[in-house]
């Protein structure tokens, strides 16, 4: 199977507040691999969020993209064809991106119809895809509802409907910034394993350069709502260049008592 | 004299419905520990360990089922109303969640001089004063009084929260996952601001967290916490050496400094 490539081109979005427009993500381009994970960091309200909505024109109220061009394998590519087909999406909160009233066995319906898969042949990818990622009680867990079931458990069911989807890529906004960390570090290595498995392209949005050093193979780091600096991972923890990046990394270092270059 | 203890404490839940009462779930078992002035003890432990119930105790907002907290060497249950105000004044909690920890209808301004209003006798202007004064300690813009707390971001507003609480110079603050949401340069400079702050004023921390790493920078000792009991104190400079399986988990969860070598080959 040849590795597909998303390229996302000239990205602009813009908020117009009180009469005033102002630019969130600013000709903003990346390009993500299938097999591996992109990571897009920075300070929060730096537009990393932003970027990912704006990509799959999921933006909030009030925010339009003024340019867009997303291509595969240099196909242009139509927003609406990229969501859940070409690019499955998990969010932070795992909790409020479940509905409340509705089980788990229909999200994962839900997850099969919006991609046009039907039939028993689908409905028993379900069961698999939820081992995949980590769930072992499928029939269990499919009964229920979004309460009864803890932070981890419902990001690892955020997964398993993403895998269920097939796309070939993933863009995970801070996927592990609410759990707790010995879940944190389960679900970042099942990341990594559905990577090298089913070859994931994965965006990855994080603030925290811990899981970046533990998970990403290219990092591009995001400041108001700019790519200031993009490069292999060990490149930006061992000779960032931009000051943005030099402040992320000499932070995230301090955490340790480390300094950069140490 | 300890400024904060507990001797015993168990909480202790039972939720009722139509059927009758659930049997009873225990959050908090046998529980003792003390706090002296100008120290900083972390409290560690996975979510559902009972960190937070334990911090809620010792602020006031629930009551143990059996045993006693003690401010100062007298049970909080039997305070005189002046020793209570003294209480509510000396020991400050700061949430994990601030925006439900603030009143979404409130300035910011309001909401720092909340318990300006409350707790001191200071007048409109002073308090005015106050607030600038700690919006400035927080590295907050004055400004940003005049806004509502849904105009500022998750950090800045978990920073109001920290001012809120260093508004009426407390003797302890209880540091709920008061910094593990925010950025790491800014949970790098907020750590040490309050580092700054004890060393001016000797406020004592309880810096509750699941993330090892900032204890080491942060605390001179340790609590592990399982399954609502502690399992395990140590010093905070040796817990590498921690022992208990509950303290080697979270051990293992902390995330590299660096990335992989290894992964260089991959490229």
């Amino acid at each position: 199977m040849t590795r597909k490539t998303l390229a996302i081109d000239g990205l602009t979005a813009s908020a117009v507040s009180s009469g005033e427009r102002r630019i969130l993500v600013d000709d903003l381009s990346l390009t993500v691999h299938q097999g591996r994970i992109l990571a897009l960091v920075g300070a929060s309200g730096s537009g990393k969020s932003m970027t990912c909505s704006a990509a799959l024109d999921v933006l909030p109220p009030g925010v339009t993209a003024l340019a867009r061009s997303i291509t595969i394998d240099g196909v242009k590519q139509q927003p609406s064809d990229l969501r859940g087909r070409q690019v499955a999406t998990i969010m932070q909160n795992p909790r409020s991106a479940f509905n409340p009233i509705r089980t788990m066995r229909d999200h994962a319906m839900e997850t099969l119809k919006a991609v046009g898969k039907k039939g028993a042949g689908a409905e028993g990818r379900i069961a698999p895809c939820m081992a995949a990622a980590g769930l072992d009680d499928a029939e269990d867990i499919l009964g229920l509802y979004p309460f009864e079931m803890s932070g981890g458990m419902l990001q690892r069911m955020m997964i398993a409907l993403a895998l269920l989807s097939e796309a070939p890529f993933l863009f995970a906004d801070e996927p592990t910034t609410d759990l707790d960390l010995v879940v944190q570090l389960r679900v970042l290595e099942l990341l990594e394993t559905l990577v090298k498995e089913r070859d994931l392209g994965v965006l990855l949005v994080t603030h925290d350069m811990g899981v970046v050093a533990r998970l990403a193979d290219d990092v591009a780091v995001i400041d108001r709502g700019r790519i200031v600096e993009q490069a292999p991972v060990m490149e930006i923890f061992h000779r960032p260049k931009h000051e943005v990046t030099r402040l992320l990394v000499g932070a995230h270092l301090s955490l340790y008592g480390m300094e950069i270059g140490a | 004299m300890s400024l904060i203890s507990t001797k015993g404490v168990s909480k202790t839940y039972r939720s009722h419905s139509l059927v009758g009462a659930s049997s009873t779930k225990v959050v908090l078992d046998d529980i003792s520990l003390a706090i002296e002035e100008g120290e900083t003890v972390a409290l560690v432990g996975r979510s559902g360990c009972g960190k937070s119930t334990l911090a809620r105790l010792l602020v006031g907002l629930e009551s143990p089922s059996a045993g006693t907290v003690m401010f100062r060497g007298h049970a909080v249950d039997t305070l005189t109303r002046g020793r209570l105000k003294d209480f509510r004044r000396e020991v400050q909690l700061v949430f994990q969640d601030s925006p439900s920890a603030v009143n979404g209808r409130f300035s910011i301004r309001a909401i720092i001089a909340e318990p300006l209003r409350h707790l001191t006798a200071l007048d409109d202007r002073q308090r005015d004063a106050r607030v600038s004064e700690l919006l400035k300690m927080v590295q907050l813009p004055a400004d940003l009084a005049d806004h509502l707390p849904s105009q500022v971001s998750g950090g800045q507003l978990q920073r109001v929260c920290i001012a809120r609480a260093l508004a009426v110079n407390p003797k302890l603050i209880i540091l709920d996952e008061a910094v593990s949401n925010l950025d790491i340069h800014l949970q790098a400079s907020a750590l040490e601001l309050l580092g700054r702050l004890q060393k001016e004023t000797g406020i004592a921390y309880l810096f509750v967290t699941h993330d090892l790493r900032l204890v080491k920078r942060f605390a001179s000792r340790c609590l592990v916490m399982d399954e609502g009991g502690i399992v395990e104190e140590i010093r905070s400079a040796d817990i590498a050496l921690l022992k208990h399986p509950a303290a080697r988990s979270l051990l293992a969860a902390i995330l590299p400094p660096l990335p992989d070598r290894r992964r260089e080959e991959h490229c």
